[in-house]
């Protein structure tokens, strides 16, 4: 669910504001470095735990070319709550699009293929009708146009201002995954930091392939209502890539700096 | 007097409320249990397995909270596991080859939120569970007789038509989660269930829902019941397999 977003926000656009040399901390491993030291990937020198990039970035660490389709789909005005509308508008600046996904065709090299990257920064990258919306036409298009697709997931899950709409994208968007599937296309689904309800419950895991960067948050239920639920503490790592890995939930994790490879070959073998 | 959003949310939860068992024992007129997801292990929170509707042979599967302090602690107040969303679609699949309808029973206040069940996989079982079963070519029919808890609850009503019983609520989450995350105060619980929308009322004028059904509390409104129970699966087996399929797709597609 959707809590604690504004703090978050604020936190990314006074890290974006950071000098090269002021030092970071790693939210993983809580190492200290040069923010330079992340590199071009965003990634933690010593453990390697990609930082939250929002859309613009990751497709240019993945796309050689981008088109983004249905840029302009926004939620239903009978969503008219005054708060709600005004996060919606703080999202929209922060983050330059409509709805909280980004969705459309990129290349790598001469492979077409769909793309969506869910962005953390629009209300916890959670899923509103919209973003189901442009996920739904997005597997619709490559569905008719044979493409494979890529989702780069990131989500605190419902969005719950939308109400029981957003629990029903989770049942449209996957009607869309197994449309795609049945016309025999390849589904990559990348989760990313973090990757958590409804969409975990959803499209997140309905891929052919699911792969992941380390150290990603990965779940169903939020630490705070397990913890509640069992009145007790969870391991440490208990909703970590590995730990997935290791339960079998996850293909394989893949590093940022390696993401863009591993997919290409992924996409030129299926 | 009509009543409050959050007096139909404490109605739904009520230890009153017929209990799956007595419903499943209600509508068939013969019932075997079938136990277990042949991975891992067999969820008493879900109650499922194969039974006769009026010589009709169907599959139901369930979701169900407990009769005791015992039975409740064993069925988690009826929050089922990876397990148990394994076990009812794999008797879900199992009825397709069959050719039998479905029939899903959903009383639960949301997927179980534990340890082990993330472990298990409780994301993954749950997408599967929508996306598998929203393709099963056989009729499919739910009924949220009490709580219907967000994803825990949607992974087993994705078929042809959600029914929902008069004293029964469908949301995202429990009004006092929304509540805590909205004002982060859980005894503001009444005033979330208002602006949630979470009623049969609320929920038919959404299209989220297709049927309310008077409350099933005698002989007589299960019987009502078990009646548009197999008008509706008559209904459903006289369509082409495309045709459902198609019908059921536009159910799905059409939520903006
Ligand atoms: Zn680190």
């Amino acid at each position: 669910m959707t809590q604690n977003n504004s703090e978050e926000q604020d936190l990314q656009t006074l890290m974006d504001k950071i000098p090269d040399n002021l030092w970071v901390k790693c939210p993983f491993c809580k190492a200290s470095f040069y923010r330079k030291k992340l590199g071009k990937y965003y990634e933690c020198p010593e453990c390697s735990f990609g930082f939250r990039i929002g859309h613009e970035k990751r497709i240019s660490l993945i796309c050689d070319e981008f088109t983004p389709i249905n840029a302009d789909l926004k939620t239903s005005s009978r969503f008219d709550d005054e708060k709600y509308l005004s996060k919606l508008d703080k999202s929209r600046k922060i983050t330059g699009l409509n709805e909280g996904v980004q969705t459309g065709i990129g290349k790598i090299g001469q492979q077409s293929f769909g793309i969506a990257v869910m962005d953390w920064r629009f209300i916890m990258g959670s899923l509103g009708t919209a973003t189901g919306e442009k996920l739904t036409r997005l597997f619709e298009k490559c569905t008719d146009e044979n493409l494979p697709v890529v989702v780069f997931s990131a989500s605190g899950g419902a969005r719950m201002q939308e109400g029981i709409h957003s629990l029903m994208q989770m049942a449209k968007v996957s009607q869309a995954v197994a449309d795609h599937s049945k016309k025999g296309l390849l589904y990559i689904s990348v989760l990313t930091d973090p990757t958590t309800g409804g969409v975990t419950a959803s499209f997140a895991m309905e891929g052919d392939i699911n792969i992941s960067e380390p150290h990603t948050l990965i779940g169903f239920a939020g630490r705070r209502v397990i913890e509640k639920t069992i009145q007790q503490r969870p391991p440490k790592d208990f909703q970590r890539a590995e730990t997935l890995l290791k339960n079998g939930f996850l293909d394989a994790i893949v590093k940022r700096s390696e993401m863009k490879s591993t997919l290409a070959k992924l996409l030129a073998w299926n | 007097m009509t009543k409050s959003a959050y007096d139909r949310v404490m109605a739904a939860r009520s230890s009153n409320k017929i209990s799956i068992h007595d419903l499943v024992a209600g509508l068939t007129d013969d019932f075997i249990e079938l136990h277990g997801d042949r991975a891992y292990g067999d969820d008493p929170a879900v109650y499922a397995g194969i039974g006769t509707i009026d010589g009709l042979p169907v599959t139901i599967t369930s979701i169900q909270k407990g009769f005791d302090t015992d039975s409740n602690i064993e069925r988690h107040f009826g929050s089922a596991e990876p397990d148990g969303y394994r076990k009812a679609l794999r008797l879900m699949k199992q009825a397709e080859k069959f050719n039998r309808p479905i029939i899903n029973l959903i009383n639960t206040p949301g997927a179980y939120p534990g340890v082990d069940a993330e472990y298990h996989g409780q994301g993954y079982m749950i997408a599967q569970s929508i996306m598998q079963g929203l393709n099963l070519s056989v009729p499919y029919i739910s009924i949220i007789v009490g709580e219907g808890g967000s994803g825990g609850a949607l992974a087993l009503a994705v078929g042809d038509c959600v029914w929902a019983m008069e004293n029964s609520v469908y949301s995202i989450l429990s009004p006092e989660g929304y509540a805590t995350i909205l004002w982060k105060d859980s005894s503001r619980a009444a005033e979330a269930a208002e602006q949630m929308g979470l009623t049969p009322e609320d929920l038919i004028e959404n299209g989220i829902i297709d049927k309310i059904i008077p409350e099933v509390c005698d002989t007589e409104t299960i019987n009502s019941l078990k009646n548009e129970l197999l008008k509706k699966i008559n209904e459903l087996k006289k369509l082409p397999k495309d045709e459902l399929l198609d019908n059921r797709h536009k159910r799905y597609r059409k939520f903006n």
